[in-house]
């Protein structure tokens, strides 16, 4: 099995106090191993010798959960396209790389710890109209609402979003907007959630302000961040929905 | 949710495993991930209109029962440390399945039994613990610094041929295999429902090509799943429509390219049928105690077919738990719990003294290592086949393993601080006696029987041979204390409309 040797230069902080980077030597990583299995190599390491393990988080580990959070040498996921951490696989760093690992950083998502940061302000922004508000259950059934081909797969594709942030932390701006526009552009083209979607725009952008985000600036970094490719038309989309909710 | 649509705009079907017509709503590869999204925002609403109060970065540590009644639970916030009470009228778990006792699998690193188990510990029954759907489609292992295994749909079982050489340990690359020396062994085996039949004869024929020698990969635990026929006939276009995100998932992963070369796949811990054992109200033996979804026994019965716990779900949470939880209600009296109360107290000293005992361990090894030692025992001996031998030999080196963890873990950090690897321990010490639990009916039932397979029943063609006149029943266990051995009840089955018959997939 090839193996790689690697320099990490990881953020450890914990909630209140500054940060600071600690260099980690490692030595005959498979280059098989994804760049989470990695860590779990050193956190066994670390702990064996009665260390503070790194705290980083993740759970699903196939790139559809959104919690694995990490700015691989400045790029939020690494630098692989259409991916997340957790599908980052070593055999993309070279040996001797020296890699620099930080959190998300962003006002709205304070460190818990290392690498670990709160991203609940995505959950408020979602909580301000992020939902459709007919219950389940007492709807037509869905066969009874034709949708177009092309209208659901462009609802799909803003879809994918996992909700993970890396757009945020791409950003200079700290703007959640690619975030925002996938939910926006995914719910109002779909029938059901037509109806309320200028009360949505309108919500969900003042929520997204009360948290802390900034604005789109226009640099499109969000889109080449983003581990499900979303398109930034989605933001464009957003902005019309919001330009009309004026009206 | 945008469910895939067909262009005259009515929602499109397509096949699982386990049928032969296309009858499944589906969302490209991802329909769990969207409707588990549709959750997700239909949650938000009802905390947005103060419905629910959600705390996140919170997990229940303790049930507590007042009167021999489901009253309350303890639960540890993970980011403080400070351990809460919550009185109520009744209490739900949703709280998933157990699928990660094998450390390997294709659950979330943090799916864990502690919820479950310690209602279990508490008084309610846990039924049929050795129902444990093995999934067909995974990617195999690569090496032992693999910390979960990734699931490929089933979908792919649609366009996809499983196939292995005929020869044993052949070396070549599968483009120099010649079609003629190539075993397509489910469409040889079972020809009507072929690379769609269930995931449990799936898998167990993927273990028998492997245990054939003729394995595939550098592990030579691995069979093919081959697109090129598929892509021959309807274009990679079609394709790429159709599994584009999976095929790209599976590349990024194993770097080998799909489209070209056929994918590796070997069979994976999945779900899990067993569960709380609930009535048909869903609630559990403790009264009080409901318990939704994967968590309970229900449903499934020993085997789960494709897009099923989406039902479960959906039908639990939303057509079931809303009209049986009330009559429940009425027979109490709300309100009448207080966290005050000395039971609130019992249960979190046992809380803290069980944390406290690990960070005391203090030994060197990290407790992952135990949860790797465990669940490679529990894969040989209570996967995809089971022996009598093999079970009574866990059952000796469970304790064993869980005796090491308790005198030579090292678990990292304090209490009272946002600590992971102490929130993964505590999960890690439940799992440790959970296993024994599994052994303990993987035993009992020497039948084969949906995804527990015994390899001493089984038909002259190698079939799971399940034996109603016995073991027609399911079997709920009752906790009896540390160490004991657990106390079964036997509810039969008794079907009265349909005749109780073996299903042929050939």
């Amino acid at each position: 099995m090839e193996t790689i040797n690697v320099t990490l230069k990881i953020n450890r902080e914990c909630a209140n106090a500054v940060g600071k980077m600690e260099t980690y030597p490692l030595e005959n990583i498979p280059t098989e191993a994804s760049f989470l299995e990695m860590l779990d190599m050193l956190n066994h390491s670390l702990i064996k010798n009665g260390k503070d393990p790194v705290a980083f988080d993740s759970d699903c580990r196939e790139g559809i959960c959104g919690s694995c959070s990490l700015v691989i040498n400045g790029i939020p996921h690494g630098q692989e396209l259409g991916t997340t951490v957790c599908q980052l696989h070593m055999r993309k760093f070279n040996n001797n790389d020296v890699i620099f690992v930080e959190p998300w950083r962003a006002t709205a998502f304070p460190v818990i710890k290392d690498l670990v940061v709160d991203r609940s302000a995505l959950d408020r922004i979602m909580q301000a109209g992020g939902y459709i508000s007919v219950k389940t259950g007492t709807t037509i059934d869905a066969n009874s609402i034709l949708i177009g081909k092309n209208v659901a797969e462009r609802a799909f594709d803003a879809a994918a979003c996992i909700g993970c942030g890396a757009c945020v932390a791409a950003c200079k701006n700290s703007s959640p907007m690619l975030f925002v526009g996938a939910k926006i552009q995914h719910l109002s083209l779909l029938p059901q959630g037509h109806p309320e979607r200028l009360s949505r725009v309108k919500n969900m952008i003042s929520q997204m302000s009360i948290e802390g985000f900034g604005g789109c600036t226009n640099t499109l970094e969000c889109e080449s961040a983003c581990p499900k490719e979303i398109s930034a038309t989605v933001i464009s989309f957003m902005n019309r929905e919001f330009l009309l909710s004026n009206f | 949710m945008p469910l895939a649509r067909d262009y005259a705009g009515l929602l499109d079907n397509r096949s699982f495993g386990g049928s032969l017509v296309s009858r499944t709503f589906y969302a490209r590869g991802q329909t769990g991930q969207q409707l588990l999204l549709g959750a997700y925002s239909a949650l938000n609403k009802q905390i947005a209109l103060s419905n629910i109060h959600s705390h996140v970065r919170s997990e229940m540590q303790s049930l507590v029962l007042v009167n021999g009644h489901a009253k309350g639970i303890i639960t540890r916030n993970l980011v403080t440390g400070k351990i809460d009470r919550h009185a109520a009228d009744v209490i739900v778990l949703a709280t998933g399945g157990y699928s990660t006792v094998f450390y390997l699998s294709t659950n979330a690193v943090n799916c864990n039994v502690s919820a479950a188990f310690n209602a279990y510990k508490n008084g309610a029954l846990f039924a049929n613990p050795c129902y444990t759907q093995i999934h067909p489609t995974c990617i195999p292992v690569a090496g032992d610094f693999q910390s979960k295994l990734t699931l490929m749909s089933e979908s792919l079982r649609n366009d996809g041929r499983v196939w292995v050489p005929n020869k044993q340990n052949d070396a070549r690359k599968p483009q120099d295999i010649d079609e003629q020396e190539r075993d397509y062994y489910l469409e040889r085996k079972y020809p009507s429902f072929g690379n769609l039949s269930p995931r449990d004869i799936a898998s167990r024929s993927a273990k028998e090509a492997c245990d054939a020698g003729k394995g595939v990969g550098a592990s030579k635990l691995g069979v093919y799943l081959d697109f090129k026929d598929a892509i021959n006939r309807y274009g990679k276009n079609v394709i790429e429509n159709r599994y584009g995100n999976l095929f790209h998932m599976y590349y990024k992963i194993t770097h080998e390219n799909p489209y070209e070369t056929p994918m590796r796949i070997f069979p994976a811990p999945h779900y899990t049928m067993g569960g709380l054992w609930v009535n048909y109200e869903l609630m559990s033996n403790v009264p009080g105690l409901f318990v939704l979804g994967e968590a309970n026994f229900s449903d499934h019965g020993a085997n789960r077919l494709g897009a099923s716990a989406l039902m479960q779900g959906l039908a639990d949470g939303y057509f079931v738990l809303p009209y049986t939880i009330s009559p429940y209600l009425n027979t109490i009296q709300p309100g009448s719990t207080s966290i005050t109360m000395k039971e609130f107290d019992v249960e979190e000293e046992k809380v803290k003294d069980k944390i406290n005992n690990l960070l005391n361990i203090k030994g060197k090894e990290p407790a992952e290592s135990f949860h790797k030692q465990l669940g490679l025992l529990m894969w040989n001996a209570c996967g995809m086949a089971r022996t009598k031998s093999k079970l009574l030999d866990a059952l000796k080196k469970i304790p064993e393993i869980r005796d090491e963890f308790w005198h030579s873990a090292r678990i990292p950090g304090t209490h009272d601080t946002y600590n992971p690897y102490l929130e993964r321990a505590n999960r890690i010490a439940d799992y440790l006696e959970f296993a024994e639990l599994m052994c303990h009916d993987a035993l009992n039932r020497s039948e084969s029987c949906g995804g527990h397979f015994r390899e001493e029943s089984q038909t002259s063609e190698g079939e799971a041979l399940r034996r109603d006149d016995e073991f027609c029943y399911v079997a709920s266990w009752e906790y009896k204390g540390n160490n004991q051995k657990p106390l079964l009840h036997k509810e039969p089955l008794i079907f009265e409309n349909v005749a109780l018959t073996q299903r042929s997939y050939k």
